[in-house]
């Protein structure tokens, strides 16, 4: 087992490596550059620019020199550290992002947890009870939660709170913790507001997890061994939590690792319509402005975090099923 | 012999209520099973010998039923006070009473080894779990019992074993584990479900010899499922012959072969062309093929089959298990003219 964490982690540089080189050809790719759409920007207000002023720009971003040196230039930026300038906010890139970084993952977090915590069980009841009451509202319940847009869910809730609670459900802090340094107070302030995004974001993974579990069980739950552990006179719940609810998990820890990054692109539009300070919106900001460290820095995080939930799941996943283990080694 | 059986199945009936009608998978099976003795039910693919003893463990899955019958059995309370004699189809499958039985006083072998054990626990994991629900034992102690049975049960080097999962190990030593897990609480009953069909032969023989060396030494009564006849000759004293959820016959291991007496018992004997022979097919030889569960026969259900067949009785009326001679009893109207619609008339 150890040696198989060994294994992974020691192919985790060089996937990193491969990662930021397809990054930084992807935010090479559109037409143009920063000061292509900068230049855009001022010419749509009324401001012209010469094009001495404009290749002066282009040297003083190094936008002139190779893509291959610009990349290494990055890099060797990156690997001090130093993730550079935004072109867009004349901001180090590392302030612009660190707070929103951690609210993203936070919330990521929150989600996942609301999300296993409420599939799990039902799909295990679903399951177990077959056909009943139970199975056949959640069975619409998910439906409707899988069909149902998730900026939809947001707005519904947000005009439900404020119509009923008189209370405005934007944001991640109360008006008075927005720009405030971080404090005990400012924590419990989180807590209180990241639960509703943090519901609304997994209201249709909840739906999609409830009925993989719940297929995945009603597969083992035919299983021999499922008859032969009743034969040895187990209570029926003890059973079903050892053996089958085990191995159907089993496929739904796989998927933890992309788990991340889907959260923050799928939370684009939420954060947008109930105005959460994450990550997604800097993002697509950042690509429209064509503003590529920003952008660059970005990717490479959800990247690394892909990479790295990816390992996660590869680890669970051992250790849930021995035969995984054993193959590996 | 006139002990008190150990084991007494008397007219059960176990359906299954599907969306097309109704399965009556075991439809009055009576037999007895005394202590120490080794009963063989033997009989086509589907004729309801699984059902049975699922219903005799009480782990019938859904939608299956036991709506008739007596399953009286001799349990032995943990409080070791005196033998109670209790029906088993009346208690609550998922009870107390019914799980301290289960495992405990009646322990079953699966068919099928590799299966039945889960494949992301260690066998012995699996083993001391069976020790730990009926024995007041500690994890060490189950953990030293599980080693000691797997070397009873000849496994070698038990104690690697116990930390092997089962797909580690060959079939034969799976189904070693499995004949371990299920003597692990000293259990009176055992019930092999077709223990050999997934083993090759000569580890087949191998598992006869050990599961009648242990019924020896523990005096231990076994019903030992098969629809291998052959198997039955080697292992069983006594045998039941079952045909569509019906018993046809039963009565001791030779007469059954020597001097059978319904047309069925007649039929399979004669399908077998040695009964040393590998052949595990048995049924070319018998005419006619087993009707559909949905599509019942009237009156005896192997009247379509049978060469015996009297045309306006067999197809009319149901006969019903009655006692031929001093040892065996047959279900047929050749030898006697009780049917099971007079009786119920009555
Ligand atoms: N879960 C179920 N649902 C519906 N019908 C069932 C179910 N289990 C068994 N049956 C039916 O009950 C009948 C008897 O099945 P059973 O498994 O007892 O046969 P068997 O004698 O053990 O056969 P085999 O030798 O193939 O194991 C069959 O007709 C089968 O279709
Ligand atoms: S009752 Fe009739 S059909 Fe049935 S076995 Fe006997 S002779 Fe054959
Ligand atoms: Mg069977």
């Amino acid at each position: 087992m150890l040696q198989y964490i060994i294994k992974r982690l020691l192919l985790l540089p060089f996937l990193l490596f491969i990662f930021s080189i397809i990054a930084f050809i992807l935010i090479q790719a559109p037409p143009g550059d920063f000061v292509t759409s900068y230049i855009a920007e001022l010419a749509s207000s009324g401001s012209a620019v010469d094009q001495a002023q404009i290749d002066a720009l282009r040297a003083q971003y190094g936008l002139d020199q190779p893509m291959y040196i610009q990349y290494f230039k990055w890099m060797g930026r990156i690997l001090t550290g130093d993730l550079g300038m935004s072109l867009d906010w004349k901001k180090p890139i590392r302030e612009l992002i660190s707070e929103r970084l951690l609210l993203t993952v936070m919330l990521g977090l929150f989600t996942f947890i609301f999300t296993w915590i409420v599939a799990i069980p039902i799909g295990i009841l679903s399951a177990t009870r077959q056909y009943s009451f139970f199975d056949y509202f959640f069975t619409v319940f998910n439906y409707v939660g899988v069909a149902t847009p998730t900026f939809m869910t947001a707005l519904v809730l947000m005009w439900l709170a404020f119509k009923y609670f008189g209370v405005s459900v934007t944001g991640l802090f109360s008006p008075e913790y927005v720009d405030a340094p971080w404090s005990w107070g400012r924590v419990v302030d989180l807590l209180k507001h990241i639960w509703l995004p943090a519901v609304i974001l997994g209201m249709d993974g909840t739906a999609r997890l409830a009925r993989v579990m719940r297929a995945n069980l009603l597969d083992e739950l035919k299983k021999p061994y499922m008859e032969m552990a009743r034969a040895k006179g187990m209570s029926e719940w003890r059973l079903v939590l050892k053996y089958p609810v085990r191995l159907a998990i089993n496929p739904l820890v796989s998927t933890i690792g992309w788990y991340l990054p889907m959260i923050f692109s799928g939370s684009v539009i939420v954060a947008t319509v109930m105005n959460l300070p994450t990550i997604g919106p800097m993002l697509l900001r950042s690509l429209i402005t064509q503003d590529m460290f920003l952008a660059g820095s970005i990717i490479l995080i959800y990247m690394a975090l892909a990479v790295i939930g990816t390992l996660i799941s590869d680890i669970l996943l051992a250790w849930l099923d021995p035969r995984i283990r054993m193959e590996e080694s | 012999m006139n002990q008190l059986p150990l084991l007494s199945v008397k007219n059960l009936k176990t359906y299954f209520d599907l969306d097309e009608g109704t399965v009556k998978a075991v439809d009055g099976v009576s037999f007895d099973v005394l202590p120490g003795q080794v009963v063989g039910i033997v009989g086509e693919s589907g004729c309801g010998k699984s059902v049975t003893i699922k219903s005799v463990l009480r782990i019938v899955e859904k939608p299956g039923r036991i709506v008739e019958g007596e399953i009286l059995f001799r349990h032995q309370p943990d409080d070791a006070s005196e033998e109670q004699l209790i029906d088993l189809a009346k208690l609550k499958a998922n009870g107390k009473t019914m799980r301290s039985i289960r495992g405990g006083e009646i322990a079953l072998i699966p068919q099928e080894p590799m299966a039945a054990f889960s494949p992301v626990y260690t066998v012995g994991n699996q083993i001391m779990e069976a020790i730990m629900l009926h024995l007041p034992v500690s994890k060490q102690e189950a953990r030293q019992r599980t080693i000691e049975l797997l070397r009873e049960v000849g496994v070698p080097m038990p104690e690697r074993r116990v930390d092997a999962y089962s797909w580690e190990l060959s079939g034969g030593l799976r189904q070693r584990a499995m004949i371990a897990m299920a003597i692990s609480c000293n259990p009176r009953l055992l019930i092999a479900d077709e223990p050999t069909t997934a083993i090759d032969v000569t580890t087949q023989a191998q598992i006869l010899n050990l599961l009648r060396d242990l019924q020896q030494q523990h005096n231990t009564s076994i019903i030992f499922i098969t629809h291998d006849l052959g198997v039955i000759a080697q292992i069983a004293d006594y045998v039941v012959v079952m045909y569509l959820g019906r018993v046809m016959e039963t009565g001791p291991v030779d007469d059954i072969f020597h001097n059978p007496q319904h047309p069925y018992t007649r039929a399979l004997l004669k399908s077998i062309p040695s009964i040393r022979s590998q052949s595990r097919t048995l049924l070319p030889t018998i005419e006619g093929s087993i009707p559909h569960p949905f599509n019942r026969p009237p009156g005896c259900p192997f009247h379509p089959r049978c060469v015996d067949f009297m045309p306006g009785v067999c197809n009319v009326q149901t006969p019903v298990l009655q006692p031929v001679n001093e040892r065996q009893a047959a279900s047929c109207f050749l030898h006697h003219s009780i049917a099971e619609e007079t009786l119920t008339a009555v």
